[in-house]
């Protein structure tokens, strides 16, 4: 009974103040909403990645392949079922259909390890899927969505590549991905006769040591699965995006934080009549903890729900970057398991404990004739402020210290969250010695009255104002490395695509057509063809590309470092190319050697240079085309490059299309290559900058709630002034000018903050993340422009008290005198 | 109904410890009414506070009824008041959040004794039943103190400790409310100890007990009677 009056005494306290009740919900809303945003993304793409990598039953199979990577030819896998090995073989590879290019995944459904054939594909891999995938015509299993991209329904017959193919609805399939029958997979990939890997059930029960003799040394059982590549390489995409979801949800927490402690100083008189009225501390504490709970579960659910919306709007982005930048078979399709309800819920909990269990703490130990004294937390606010300068600076130091020892991503975020979190609590010391400043050079009474005023109120609003900060900061910051990315990769992107025009033809017989009739077309000087191997460094998934030596290449290949005569050491196959990301992989610099493998045996190259490769999840080796062909015959036609003069460049684009000895040979001018890769480019920071925006957007609603919160507690400071003869709408505007003063105050703190933040990223956090440096821009246009933002924020959110303060009748102005203690 | 035996309380101040109160004893039963007076200072809202169970003494003992407030921990003093001492304040505590009504019935729901017949009746005669729903920011100082008074009685309490109850008051709300008090007291039966500067307030109880310096002033007391 005691309980439950008590929390209905302190539940009454929301119902007469909704507009704190709001805050405190928004907050842990937006909290939950953005963060559990980020896990649906995360959780979405790793969804796809697993059931990419279950597909050939996952932990249950094994892999055979090259240990260098590459295809093999079919021969193998009859040698080893010959010799008794119960592989089945797989070929994979990505091909054109249509508008889009799709992971083609090719079976061999009789001969797939029993309890590993297709296991992901659940209830629905019935015994009908050999008959599905080998039937007439034969059969294409894939997602009904991919199916519906492709423009097939269940059951219906599509063209792909020149054969007809039945489609059959899978659910349980990788998105983005067509399983058929692997030598139709031969076919849509023009790799006649060729095998990625074998596969053999985990517990094969044969000595893998016996591969090498079996088949000269060709194959090995890998130790981890290619598909695990996948998980790898879009770590740091996903572990960016929970540093965003991180920080919204700590921006989130200030206005959780500012909205209970708030409510907490204005019922230290209620808690006191509480008690007097029997209730014990340990009861008071309980009811406030269960009322907590109502919050958070309240807040958690409406942010949960927030989120999914957020998630599903960004989700066609997010997937498009993660198959633009790393060819994930990500589906931007939301799969919300019930984990991510519970610690979606769990994190709201966790928070709001976090934002309020300071309050409640003292609500426990709060003494029975504790006085009750609204505005306590503003008179130990000095106190507080000092403790936080102390804290600020041991943590801006630590964030120093790891920026010059740490290594590695979370290393590199540890340094920001010693950084952003310094600069957090630095921020209300700075600005109190701002406005400390200022007050000691007011002449005017009004004057030093605002200024001292200002510094007093300064505990409520300092939240609030951080969390401004901070966004501002993350604003300045993340859009400074962005638009100085976007900046380096289109000046990059104009050196590196240095013919003008690309083609690519549809298998060898085309490819060979096509290189012969090239030269003849109007306005070509020369055809630059390449060829492309993929091979592992150290276990790393390599790109080697051949470039054939030509001046083009000597001219404009952009290279960060290079020897003496780098070009004549690629040309004679002694010498490679490095990307950046893949030397700093591997650990080596110029003059080093990496060995690659060939046909006939390894095949050493020195580091004759570094280029960058920016998106490029993949390491990338350029060696030359011709030892290329030498070492590594089976290399893939790559695209061709064209250099034509510009203005005959669509008279030679027309006589591509127009000849029909080069049907199916396609061609892009480099404009439209540069438009596509820039279009990728914000397609991926579309991402980023919608995060960014809801940031900037939370910390203005945090500033909004204090302010509304604070505005009615601001009548026993004012009511004195008024009734010295001060207008209320001088009031107002001189309320409003505070608040638009500090806004200035913080966007001036946000600067350098934001200029250090952009600092980290270029320098530790993409280096790490992605293994390129960027050179470090910085953009002051930029800035002023989110400042003015922050100054509009901080506006919107002063105008609602502003106008009530000029508004309010002299009554209630006059009751501040009347029930004065 | 309350037994106050040789109370004592003393607080750390940087000069060192300062007693406020030293071995005070006093009686009131069940339907008497006790004045607390003297200076500010002289201890009076101490010993409300300890005998209400608020603040544990360093010697002595009380007794509400047959059961001792000293002696429990936090949680059993709360519980023994909640279940039979009604506490009025200068400054009327209510609950800003609740509404008269609510207000008047807080203290005896907390004790799982709201009687609504009662309380409907003590509303009507503290002349509280036209402003039930409304807030205590909306009514007078007066008004306010007779919800407080209607709040300390509605779980019909054994004890009333009232500290200043007219001091926030003007004279004439002083006397009404103070009437109200005392007939309602003497209708229910229990026991009021009252802390006052007022002589004219005390004049209208039973008896009064005067403090100086934490100690019963006896020659204040023959001077007052």
């Amino acid at each position: 009974m005691t309980f439950r009056w008590t929390l209905a005494a302190l539940l009454s306290h929301w119902r007469r103040r909704p507009g704190q009740a709001a805050a405190l919900l928004a907050g842990l809303a937006l909290a939950t909403a953005l963060w559990s945003a980020v896990q649906a993304l995360n959780l979405a793409a790793r969804d796809s990645y697993d059931r990419a990598a279950a597909l050939l039953g996952g932990a249950a199979t094994v892999s055979i392949a090259r240990p260098e990577g590459g295809d093999f030819d079919q021969a193998l896998f009859v040698t080893l079922r010959r010799a008794g090995w119960p592989v089945s073989p797989v070929l994979e590879g990505r091909a054109r259909l249509g508008e889009r290019t799709w992971r083609i995944v090719g079976v061999e459904p009789v001969t797939l390890p029993p309890g590993a054939a297709l296991a992901s594909l659940g209830e629905d891999a019935g015994p009908d899927d050999p008959a599905a995938l080998l039937g007439r015509p034969r059969g294409a299993l894939a997602t009904p969505e991919t199916l519906e991209a492709v423009g097939a329904g269940d059951g219906e017959a599509f063209e792909a590549g020149g054969l007809t193919l039945r489609a059959a609805a899978r659910d349980g399939l990788a998105p983005a991905t067509l399983v058929v029958d692997i030598g139709v997979a031969q076919r849509l990939l023009d790799a006649p006769g060729a095998v990625s890997r074998l596969v053999a059930p985990a517990r094969h029960g044969r000595d893998p040591s016996e591969l090498a003799a079996l088949t000269g040394g060709r194959l090995a059982q890998l130790e981890a699965s290619p598909d695990g590549d996948l998980a790898r390489l879009t770590d740091s995409f996903h572990l960016n995006l929970t540093a965003f979801g991180l920080l919204a949800f700590v921006v989130g927490l200030f206005i959780a934080h500012a909205a209970v402690g708030l409510a907490f100083e204005q019922r230290l008189a209620m808690l006191r009549t509480l008690r007097a009225c029997g209730v014990p501390a340990r009861t008071a504490a309980l009811a406030l903890l269960a009322e907590l709970a109502c919050f958070a579960l309240a807040g958690g659910l409406a942010g949960m729900a927030l989120g999914y919306l957020v998630a599903a709007l960004l989700a066609p982005d997010v997937a498009a970057s993660l198959r633009g930048l790393y060819g994930a078979p990500a589906s931007g399709e939301l799969a919300l398991a019930p984990a991510w309800w519970l610690s979606g819920l769990g994190m709201t909990f966790a928070g709001a404990m976090l934002a309020a269990g300071s309050g409640i703490w003292r609500a426990a130990n709060l003494p029975a004739l504790a006085p009750a004294q609204p505005l306590a937390w503003l008179a130990g606010h000095e106190r507080r402020i000092r403790a936080q300068a102390f804290a600020a600076t041991g943590l801006l130091m630590l964030s120093a210290m790891i920026a010059r020892s740490g290594e590695g991503l979370v290393a590199a975020f540890a340094m920001l969250a010693c950084l952003l979190l310094g600069a957090a609590l630095a921020t209300p010391a700075l600005l109190s010695a701002g406005l400390a400043f200022g007050a000691a050079r007011a002449r005017r009474p009004l004057a030093r009255w605002l200024w001292a005023d200002a510094r007093a109120g300064l505990g409520g609003l300092s939240l609030a104002l951080t969390a401004l900060m901070l966004a501002l900061a993350t604003n300045i910051g993340v859009g400074s490395m962005v638009t100085g990315f976007r900046d380096t990769f289109t000046g990059w992107l104009d050196q590196r695509l240095a013919a003008e025009i690309y083609v690519r033809a549809p298998g060898e017989d085309r490819a060979r057509a096509f290189e012969a009739a090239a030269p003849a077309l109007p306005g070509v000087s020369a055809v630059l063809p390449t060829r492309t191997a993929e091979i592992r460094l150290a276990g790393l998934p390599v790109e080697l590309l051949g470039l054939r030596d030509h001046a083009t290449y000597r001219a404009r290949w952009p290279l960060l470092e290079q020897e003496a005569e780098a070009w004549d050491a690629v040309a004679a196959g002694e010498g490679a190319l490095l990307s950046e990301q893949l030397a700093r992989r591997l650990r080596v610099g110029l003059g080093d050697v990496v060995t690659a493998p060939g046909a006939e045996g390894p095949w050493p190259l020195r580091v004759v240079g570094l280029h960058p490769d920016y998106g490029n999840p993949k390491g990338q080796m350029v060696v030359g085309l011709d030892p290329l062909m030498e070492r590594l015959p089976q290399a893939e036609r790559g695209a061709f490059g064209l250099r034509v003069a510009p203005e005959r460049i669509e008279a030679t684009m027309s006589a591509i299309t127009a000849d029909p000895a080069l049907a199916g040979v396609e061609a892009i001018d480099q404009a439209a290559v540069k438009r596509l890769s820039l279009g990728l480019f914000d397609q991926t920071f579309a991402v980023t900058g919608a995060l960014n925006a809801l940031t900037l957007g939370v910390a203005g609603v945090a500033l909004l709630a204090s302010l509304a919160t604070l505005s009615a507690m601001r009548l026993p400071q004012l009511a004195p002034v008024w009734a010295m003869g001060v207008t209320r709408r001088r009031l107002a505007l001189l309320e409003f000018g505070r608040t638009m003063a500090l806004a200035a105050a913080v966007a001036v703190l946000a600067v350098p903050l934001g200029a250090a933040l952009a600092w980290a990223l270029v320098e530790v956090v993409n280096v790490q993340a992605f293994g390129w440096r960027l050179p470090l821009h910085l953009y002051p246009g930029q800035w002023a422009l989110l400042a003015a933002l922050a100054l509009g924020v901080a506006a919107l959110a002063a105008a609602g008290p502003v106008l009530r303060l000029a508004r309010t009748p002299p009554a209630r102005l006059l009751a501040v005198f009347a029930q004065e203690r | 109904m309350l037994r106050v035996e040789t109370l004592s309380k003393s607080y750390a101040t940087p000069q060192g410890p300062a007693t406020v109160l030293d071995g005070v004893s006093l009686e009131v039963g069940a339907g008497r009414t006790l004045a607390l007076m003297g200076e500010s200072g002289s201890g009076k809202s101490t010993l409300l506070h300890l005998v209400a169970g608020l603040d544990a003494p360093d010697e002595g003992r009380v007794f509400v009824g047959d059961a001792e407030m000293t002696g429990r921990d936090d949680a059993g003093r709360a519980a023994l008041r909640r279940e039979r001492v009604g506490l009025v304040f200068q400054q009327f505590n209510l609950v800003a959040s609740l509404t008269v009504a609510d207000n008047l019935a807080f203290q005896a729901r907390l004790a799982g004794r709201e009687d609504g017949v009662w309380t409907a009746r003590l509303t009507e005669r503290l002349g509280l039943a036209a402003l039930t729903g409304r807030y205590p920011e909306q009514l007078s100082g007066g008004q306010q103190q007779r919800v407080a008074i209607g709040r300390a009685l509605a779980l019909r309490p054994a004890l009333v400790l009232a500290d200043e109850p007219t001091g926030a008051l003007d004279e004439t709300t002083a006397e009404t409310v103070m009437t109200l008090m005392l007939e309602l007291v003497a209708e229910t039966g229990c026991a009021l100890l009252m802390a006052t500067h007022s002589a004219r307030c005390a004049a209208r109880l039973g008896e009064r007990l005067v403090l100086r310096g934490g100690r019963v002033d006896a020659a204040a007391m023959r001077a007052a009677e």
